[in-house]
């Protein structure tokens, strides 16, 4: 008589995995990572490279090492933690920098909390604040686009000049007392719509070029990965707030639109506040998340000491999801009895 | 085509109909039958034969044994070995009537010619009366004893009666060809049914996946008043009781009521086949149609099965189990039950056989949860099984009650939909059973 393996259904498995997810991931910046090699050249594709495998090394000497269990560091996150955060500092990081900041993103970030699945705070985004915090000056010196791509040591010589960006000129124009309108007269590159949304300004490595970003966005929608809540609600909770100021005082705001393109907004929505581990689990909750986010982004670059919000925005947010979590339940089954 | 379905969660996991296209046809008799006394939700039946007795086709072996519990007759004629233990679909020995068959001769009262008998001469009372003693039980997989749902209390007021034609389990398409086949019978049948709830409307569910049994049924159903069908867009689990009441009058049953509390009764297109024999034949439910598929299989095949007969056999009939079959589910890939082995007998409830292949019968290795929130967009309760999977892993039964775990209904959606291949449905199951207890016992204090 045959024996047969005995197990509980369901019998059937869906095609999905954590592999393909995170792949997927990676797959939809892969536009984003053509367009910075593009404008920043060679050394853009060397600092992603070298974030991505320093990610996966810590993960994979801390799982191993320390933690001796099961090595998963090749399923994918840990090269999404190290892309994201390479796209989040200027291409001209020194690159010892930028490593120091992979190891604090994935050792401090993510590993010290259990591992993928367990970490409250999206990795990359406190990479980022902490490279920032440890290396102000090189973190936000930024490199011309194009002019300056196949040079190595740019941003730094060439001929002296760096590049500004535009969240960081506005805010220091306005800080001076110029009016948007004089500002953008001034440096009409980067107020130029179609520059915001190509990506030709100066700014981080992956955070630039608009379309790129949309291009991984709707790759991610397409594939299921993400859905269209986060990202709209976000961006649109940012063109709300800011939306408010630039109708009340044009010359001392900048227009919603200019909000949506310039600076990290686009990666933000996209990309790292639609992380699955770090996001609330019901759509309701994911709005609620992302509005706030968008908000708090609006209010930090309007009335904050930095240019640049998002990061921040959504670091805070993410303290806000097992919260959010908590009270923001499903609708049940049954719940709602509309038959009389 | 006006395409109805349930609002939350549900999976579309492939269909895999391979055998939709096969006729019914009858399967041999066995040379000996074993017929579970246990066949049916509640209490098993009281046996009323014994070794030595001789058996007719139709003839009664066990009688029910309290309210929810069924009749069981013999499928076959012959001489009773002997009331034994015999192991059933989950692998536990149970009771069942062991018969040694000689010949085929069937009781003398049941109606055995093809004509179609289209009035209903009886009254709402004796059509329940007919249902209990053919031991009819729902079909679907269920098997809860059918003549219990027409016995609406005091206080309920019934308008609509369901037949589920959905059929939303893969591979499986015995509801198909039944309906396909034996389409005069189910209208009958729903008419019957219908009187004896005293209603002036059925519908019949039926999923966009059939559009022969829709086309045909429609056609048909023309002729016989109150009976609508409704076809559905392809989604699972759209054949769950809840869903389908969902889908077809969009009205939502109350956690831990009935359908009647929402003025239905659902019952499964077999089912309502079985109570055209039971009713105008004359004939007490002891075969049914059952799948047996599997992608490797050279031959499948869509058998009407005197109860009782050994899977093995039917098997044996499809040219036997294909190298390399490490796993046999009864019923449906989403639900069904695995078996230990292919030696168990055919019952009421069984709906098909799946001969599942090394490569697809093992589950993959789970990996940490990765907050995706699928399980949550793919469950038809609305409850988020990551969480009540998480709280079964600390015990906490109180939280798990509150999180909703009693209202799952098992269709495994979010376990199929997990990337991270957590065991989302094991863990919510003894979730459930626990705080079913813990139910049992605060009401008794």
């Amino acid at each position: 008589m045959t024996t047969y393996i005995v197990s509980l259904s369901p019998h059937e498995k869906g095609p999905l995995s954590t592999e393909k997810i995170m792949w997927g991931v990676v797959l939809a910046l892969l536009p984003s990572f053509g367009f910075a090699a593009y404008f920043f050249g060679i050394r853009a594709i060397v600092v992603t490279l070298v974030a991505a495998i320093t990610c996966i090394l810590t993960e994979l000497i801390i799982q191993k090492y320390l933690m001796k269990t099961t090595v998963t560091a090749l399923d994918g996150s840990a090269a999404i933690t190290g892309i994201l955060l390479a796209f989040n500092v200027p291409s001209s990081i020194p690159l010892w920098e930028i490593v120091v900041g992979a190891v604090f993103a994935i050792a401090i970030g993510k590993m010290a909390f259990g591992g993928l699945g367990r970490n409250p705070f999206n990795p990359a985004l406190l990479g980022r604040a902490f490279m920032l915090a440890s290396f102000p000056v090189d973190m936000t010196t930024w490199p011309i686009p194009v002019k300056t791509q196949w040079l190595w040591n740019m941003g730094k010589t060439v001929d002296g000049t760096t590049a500004a960006t535009p969240l960081g000129f506005l805010k220091e124009g306005v800080k001076m007392g110029d009016s948007v309108g004089a500002l953008a007269a001034n440096r009409p590159e980067l107020f130029d719509y179609l520059n915001l949304f190509v990506g030709n300004v100066g700014g981080c490595i992956g955070e630039v070029s608009a379309l790129a970003i949309l291009i991984g966005g709707i790759y991610l929608m397409y594939r299921k990965i993400i859905s269209w809540h986060i990202p709209v609600f976000y961006l649109a909770a940012l063109a709300l707030i800011t939306g408010i100021f630039w109708l009340s005082d044009p010359a001392k705001y900048a227009d919603p639109l200019f909000h949506i393109l310039a600076g990290g907004a686009m990666l933000g929505a996209w990309f790292m506040a639609t992380d699955m581990v770090t996001s609330p689990m019901t759509a309701k909750g994911q709005i609620i998340f992302a509005v706030c986010g968008g908000l708090l982004c609006g209010l930090i670059r309007l009335f904050g000491s930095f240019p640049e919000g998002c990061s921040y925005s959504i670091l805070i947010m993410n303290a806000f999801v097992p919260l959010i979590d908590k009270y923001v339940k499903p609708t049940r089954f049954g719940k709602e009895v509309n038959y009389a | 085509m006006n395409l109805k379905t349930f609002k939350i969660g549900g999976v579309h996991p492939p269909e895999n109909k391979l055998s939709a296209g096969v006729p019914i046809e009858a399967a041999a008799l066995p040379k000996r039958a074993f017929i579970h006394l246990g066949q049916h939700l509640g209490a098993p039946a009281k046996p009323v034969v014994q070794k030595g007795d001789k058996v007719k086709v139709g003839t009664l072996i066990g009688t029910a044994d309290g309210f929810i519990s069924a009749n069981v007759h013999s499928s076959v004629s012959g001489t009773v070995f002997g009331i034994e233990p015999v192991a059933d679909v989950s692998g536990y020995k149970r009771p069942a009537v062991i018969i040694d068959v000689e010949g085929d001769e069937w009781e003398p009262a049941i109606d055995r010619t093809p004509t179609l008998k289209k009035e209903i001469t009886l009254d709402k009372k004796a059509i329940i009366e007919k249902i209990k003693e053919a031991g009819i039980v729902g079909l679907g997989g269920a098997t809860f004893p059918a003549h219990v749902k027409y016995l609406v209390p005091e206080g309920k007021n019934v308008d609509t009666l369901l037949i589920n034609g959905v059929e939303c389990e893969p591979y499986l398409t015995s509801d198909h060809r039944l309906m396909l086949e034996r389409s005069d019978e189910l209208l009958i049948g729903a008419r019957t049914l219908m009187a004896a709830l005293g209603v002036e409307k059925a519908i019949i569910g039926i999923e966009a996946n059939k559009p022969d049994a829709i086309a045909l049924l429609e056609r048909k159903a023309k002729d016989y008043a109150g009976i609508t069908i409704q076809p559905l867009k392809v989604q699972y689990p759209q054949g769950a009781e809840k869903q389908l009441i969902k889908a077809c009058l969009n009205r939502e049953v109350p956690s831990g009521k009935l359908p009647l509390d929402v003025g239905c009764v659902v019952n499964n297109v077999g089912t309502a086949v079985a109570v055209y024999d039971a009713v105008q034949k004359n004939k007490p439910l002891f075969e049914r149609i059952v799948t047996i598929t599997g992608k490797k299989m050279k031959k499948r095949a869509n058998f009407v099965v005197r109860v009782g007969t050994p899977i093995s056999q039917l098997i044996e009939a499809c040219g036997g189990a294909p190298d390399g079959t490490t796993k046999l589910i009864n019923g449906g890939p989403m639900m069904g039950k695995a078996m230990v082995s292919a030696e168990i007998p055919v019952t009421k409830g069984t709906s098909g056989i799946i001969l599942v292949d090394a490569s697809e019968a093992k589950r993959r290795e789970p990996s940490a949860c990765i907050r995706c929130a699928k399980c949550v967009e793919a469950c038809p309760m609305g409850l988020e099984p990551y969480f009540i999977e998480k709280l079964t892993e600390y015990a906490r039964w109180d939280e798990t009650e509150e999180a909703g775990a009693a209202d799952c209904v098992e269709c495994g959606s979010c376990q199929f939909t997990c990337p991270a291949a957590r065991p989302l449905l094991d863990n919510i199951r003894l979730a459930k059973t626990t705080v079913m207890r813990i139910r049992r016992e605060r009401s008794k204090k």
